[in-house]
This record gives C-alpha cells, structure tokens and sequence, in this order.
C-alpha cells in the first residue's frame, strides 16, 4: 500500500510535467474565457427578449450551460484518453519500467498507482472545468442546472472508464496504437450513439440495436447522454429541441455497466501488465 | 537458509520461436564476485530478467537469497543495474534516488542521507540537482549505479555497469565492486569488457546460446600453465605423443603468425606448438622427451592465458558478432 502511493506520487510527477497537462489547462482556461463571454451576450440577449416567457428564458439558460458542459466532457474525455496514453506504453519501450519492476513492488501495484494518479489529475481537471462552467452560469446568468448532483458524478464515471481503458491499451500497445484504440472506441460509441437516436426518431429497431451494442462496447458517450438528460427540467426533455436531450435515453442499466466495465477493464489491465515481459 | 544467492535449475526462456536461453543451472555462493560472459545474443540479459522477476521464464526455477524469484520480497535485498540504463528522465538525480529508496520502504532522513552518500560516492554530488534528461550517458551509467545500491543490497546485479563509461568511470565501478566484496555482498556481473572481469570476478561462468558452455573460478584456469613451444619438424608420432602431458591446443594468433612465417622458410624449419598442462613440473619432461626423440628444441615457455583469449577459445573460431 505504502509502496503504492510512492508510484501515486511519481506518477503525478511526471504527469504535471507534461506539455499534453499544460496545453489542456490552458486550452480549458482558454475555454472558460470564451464561455464567460459568451454566456455574457446571449444571457443579456435573452433576459431582454420580451416575446420569450420565463420558462422559454430558463430553457435557453439551460440549453447554453449544458453546451458547455458538452465542451467540457469532450476536453475531459481527451485528456482522459490522451494524458495516461503512455505511462506505461513510454516506460515499457524506453526500459524505465525495468528499475521499477525489479523494485520489491507488485505489478498491480504499479499498475494501480499509475491509474489512481492519473483518474486523481483528470477527475480534478473535470471538476475544475464543469465547476467553471456552472459558476459562470451562475455568476451571469444567475442560472445553475438542475441534477447537477446526478449529472457531473456521471461524467466523473466517464472520465474514470477513458481513463482505465488508455492505461490497459498501454500495457501491450504501442503509444500511437493505443490512443488510436481508445479514440476509435470512442469513436465507434459516439456514431452509435447517433444511429440510435435517429433509429429511435424513425423507429427503426435495427438501428437501435446497432447504437445499444456500441454503447455496451464503449459506455462512455452514453453516459454523457443520461448525464445531460439529468441536467435538464422535464418540459426540456419532452420538448426535445436541443441535441441534449435524446429520443432515447440510456437507462440506469448502462450507468451499471459503465461501472463493470470500468472494473473489468482495471482488472484485465493489471493481468495484463503482471504477465508481461519488460 | 541456503548459502546461495543464486540458484537456478533448468531455466529456459522462448520467445516466440527464439529460444534465447536454453537451459541454465547455476550457483552464485553469498559474498562471490561473479562473472557472466558471453557473446551478443548469448542470454545474459535474458537471464538476469528472469532473476529479476522481468519476464517469466518458460521453464526451470530459480531463488534469490534463498526466496523463489518472482516473489516481491526475493527483491528486497537485490540491487540491479540495468543494461541501457534508462530512468524517469524528469527527476533530477537526487529525485530519483529518494523516489527508488522510497519503493524499497526507506524513508526520512535516513534516506536523504543514504541518498546524498551515493551520489557522491558515484561523484554526482555537483549534478545532483538537473534533470537526468541533461545528464550524459555515463553520467547516467553512474546514477543507475547509485540506484542499484540504494536499498543497501546483499547481492546486486550489473548489467554491463561500464559499456557507457570512461577509464575513471570504470575505475570507479571497479572500486565500487571492491568495497561490495569487502561488505560481502554478492556480486553478479555481466561484461564483455574481459579484463575488467579478470580484476574483479572470483568466479566466472560462459554462456553461450543460452547454455552454460564453462564454469571456473579465475586464477585457476587462467593461471593454469600453458607451453609454447617452438621445435624442429616433428614426425606424426612425436607430435601426437605430445598429448599425453597434456591438451594440444591450436597455435595461438602470435604463434601461428611466426609458425607461418618459419614454414614459408622452407622444408625442414621450426614450427611453435602449444600444450595446456596441468603444471610447472611438466616442463623438465617435456623437454627431456622431446630432446630424447632427437627432435630440435629452440624454445620452451610457458604463457599465461589472458582471459580475452580464454573467451575466444571457448566460444569457438567461428564466432560472429550477433
Ligand atoms: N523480447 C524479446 N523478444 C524476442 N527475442 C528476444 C527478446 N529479448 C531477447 N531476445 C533474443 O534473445 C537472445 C538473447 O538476448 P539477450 O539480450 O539476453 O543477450 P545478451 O547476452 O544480453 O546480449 P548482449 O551481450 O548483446 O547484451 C537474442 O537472440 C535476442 O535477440
Ligand atoms: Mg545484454
């Protein structure tokens, strides 16, 4: 355990400083700026716009908070996937790993701590950003989301599950390979994701089936889905007027299996690496 | 407790369809010196992977300090030192040496000291502070040392500790090895750098292709007598009778030069021999019998063997570097 939180630490070492770390921070703050401002103009906009009722005001409001916090869980989810990409992937190849290895350490407890410093840096950078995008919603538009309790968790769980995926790639796969697989995955989840609510809009049950297995093999983006869903008042769900709020929403069920998931990939992960050769 | 510091029985490593050490079997005794030598290719690395818990091997078993290998707590006492000496280059060296120090549960004061000790011991102490990005190679040959040595090690592994090194650097891990002995703890070294392992192995093993081709402990063999000897033409029987005092060996690369030079002198001139013998007292027979058989002795010594030459007379002629 002791020896656990030693490799916690030199891994936070040697994430904070990554160039990748500090280009994320600033594209974020970069972000935030440009939000603020915007939040700024299309809030003033809004709360003058006579012809729109309260509740078409506090759509609006919402609608904008979750576009921003949509920025944000597209950044959350590079980072998630990009910063841990070669932790282990780098140390393998350049044969760093060797003198750590040969240490009286456990491999899962590398592997565990690799993994716990790098969930630590990009959950931080999550709650930092999605905390940036509430508080400016509410500072200028006086506005925060309902569910937010629910939502950000969910997109905590996110992160955590790029997060694990990246590190297990990187105990066999190249670097390059590895970020390739983790976006692909990504990838593959966020297409399906659209096939199934167009399949859901027209009702076509096979399109449908082709978005839920992609979800089954890449939780993530479903879990962004359910997570806006939350972040919204039911009129807004039933209205269906932005792109946050699905015809059909992934199910308690999928959060579950996010978690599973999560777990099983971890475990697979620290197998994976204490069978290699280094 | 068993007195061994390295036991291994039968280890066998494939990858794939190369097998890169076939079947090792062998005894390091706590508070040895021991020399690993081989050509490129020959598995050293291999080995000491499998010792070191790196990769598994595909059969065989082995123990350090008396723990089966694989066991974290077999690696507690063990120091290593790894052949291409790559680290967590974003640490300084002084970074490093707390952090591996930290893995081996030491902490505190105790570790700064123990890590400030090396550093200078390795003559870092100027460097301790940069990056070890901006050392030079056998400045990080220097600071792989130090972290092989930083949990206080009772046998440490080396893995061509000088390839990257100056002649003051390898003195300095020359030294470093003396200082071990002294404190009896086991040394097991890989090099290719010969007379290094002369000065410093009490004992020596030669692999090669993944097998144990000879095990000897140095100043032994290497001292053992061998005869040079350069006579008149020798009839058939004469020179086959030479083996019975000993081994016939191929003339030697001076030897055979002059041996070549004296045929292309014309029918009937000397011609050098050699002759691996057990000791001085054969000398007086030899020449007694030679002189007996009315052959012409124009010279009679005796050579030590360079363990270079040792090496190049195990692993065959046909060696190619790979
Ligand atoms: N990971 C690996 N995959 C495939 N083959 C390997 C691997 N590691 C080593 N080998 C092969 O195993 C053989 C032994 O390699 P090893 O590195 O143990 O040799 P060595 O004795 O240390 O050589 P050198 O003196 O060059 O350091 C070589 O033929 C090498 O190509
Ligand atoms: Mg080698």
């Amino acid at each position: 355990m002791k020896r656990l939180l030693v490799v916690v630490h030199l891994t936070l070492h040697e994430a904070m400083r990554r160039r990748v770390l500090l280009a994320a921070l600033l594209g974020g703050l970069a972000f935030l700026i440009l939000y603020g401002v915007g939040f700024h103009f299309i809030a003033r906009d809004v709360g003058r716009n006579a012809r729109m009722t309260l509740i078409e005001k506090r759509v609006a409001l919402n609608a904008i908070t979750l576009a921003g916090l949509y920025a944000v869980n597209l950044l959350a989810m590079m980072s998630a996937v990009l910063l841990p990409v070669d932790t282990l992937s780098g140390e393998i190849a350049s044969g760093s790993m060797q003198a750590l290895a040969a240490k009286p350490v456990r491999r899962v407890e590398i592997l565990l701590g690799k993994w716990l410093a790098y969930v630590l840096v990009v959950a931080g950078y999550l709650a930092g950003m999605a905390g940036g995008v509430l508080l400016v919603a509410r500072a200028i538009g006086h506005f925060t989301p309902p569910g937010i309790t629910g939502g950000i968790p969910l997109m905590l769980v996110e992160v955590v599950l790029l997060v694990s995926v990246s590190i297990a790639g990187g105990t066999r796969l190249s670097t390059v390979t590895n970020g390739m697989m983790a976006f692909g995955l990504y990838g593959l989840a966020f297409i399906g994701n659209w096939v199934e609510q167009i399949g859901t809009y027209v009702d076509n049950q096979a399109a449908r089936d082709v978005g839920t297995v992609a979800s089954l093999l890449m939780p993530a983006e479903a879990l962004w889905q359910r997570a806006a869903w939350m972040m919204q008042p039911a009129l807004m769900r039933d209205l269906r007027v932005t792109p946050f709020s699905p015809a059909s929403v992934p199910s308690p069920a999928m959060v579950w299996w996010a978690a599973a998931y999560t777990l099983v990939v971890v475990i697979i992960a620290a197998r994976s690496f204490a069978k290699r050769g280094l | 407790m068993s007195d061994l510091a390295v036991e291994t029985h039968g280890l066998r490593k494939r990858f794939g369809r190369k097998l890169a050490v076939a079947d090792l079997s062998l005894s390091v005794r706590q508070g040895e010196v021991f020399g690993f030598l081989g050509p490129n290719g020959a598995g050293k690395t291999t080995s000491l992977k499998m010792l070191l818990g790196l990769v598994a091997p595909s059969a065989g078993r082995a123990a350090l300090l008396g723990a089966p290998v694989g066991d974290r707590r077999a690696r507690a006492g063990v120091g290593f030192l790894p052949e291409h000496f790559r680290f967590q280059d974003w640490l300084t060296g002084r970074e490093i040496l707390r952090f591996h120090g930290r893995l081996f549960g030491l902490h505190g004061r105790a570790l700064h000291a123990r890590a400030d000790a090396l550093l200078e011991r390795v003559r870092l102490t100027e460097a301790a502070d940069r990056k070890l990005r901006e050392y030079s190679k056998g400045m990080l040959q220097r600071v792989g040392l130090a972290l092989a040595l930083v949990n206080e090690p009772r046998l440490v592994f080396l893995d061509e500790p000088t390839s990257g090194l100056d002649p003051i650097g390898r003195l300095l891990v020359r030294d470093v090895i003396r200082e071990l002995r002294e404190r009896g703890v086991t040394v097991f070294l890989n090099s290719h750098l010969l007379g290094e392992v002369e000065v410093t192995c009490d004992r020596v093993t030669f692999i090669k292709g993944g097998r144990t081709l000879r095990e000897m402990t140095l100043g032994e063999e290497t001292a053992g007598v061998e005869v040079e000897l350069r006579v008149g033409p020798l009839d058939a029987e004469t020179a086959a009778g030479l083996a019975r005092f000993g081994r016939l060996l191929s003339p030697a690369a001076g030897a055979a030069n002059e041996s070549a030079a004296a045929l292309a002198a014309g029918p009937g001139a000397t011609g050098w021999h050699r002759l691996k013998v057990a000791d001085d007292a054969a000398l007086p027979e030899i020449a007694r019998w030679l002189v007996g058989r009315g052959v012409a002795l124009h010279e009679l010594r005796t050579v030590r063997r360079s363990l270079e030459a040792l090496f190049l007379e195990i692993m065959g002629d046909d060696q190619a570097p790979g």
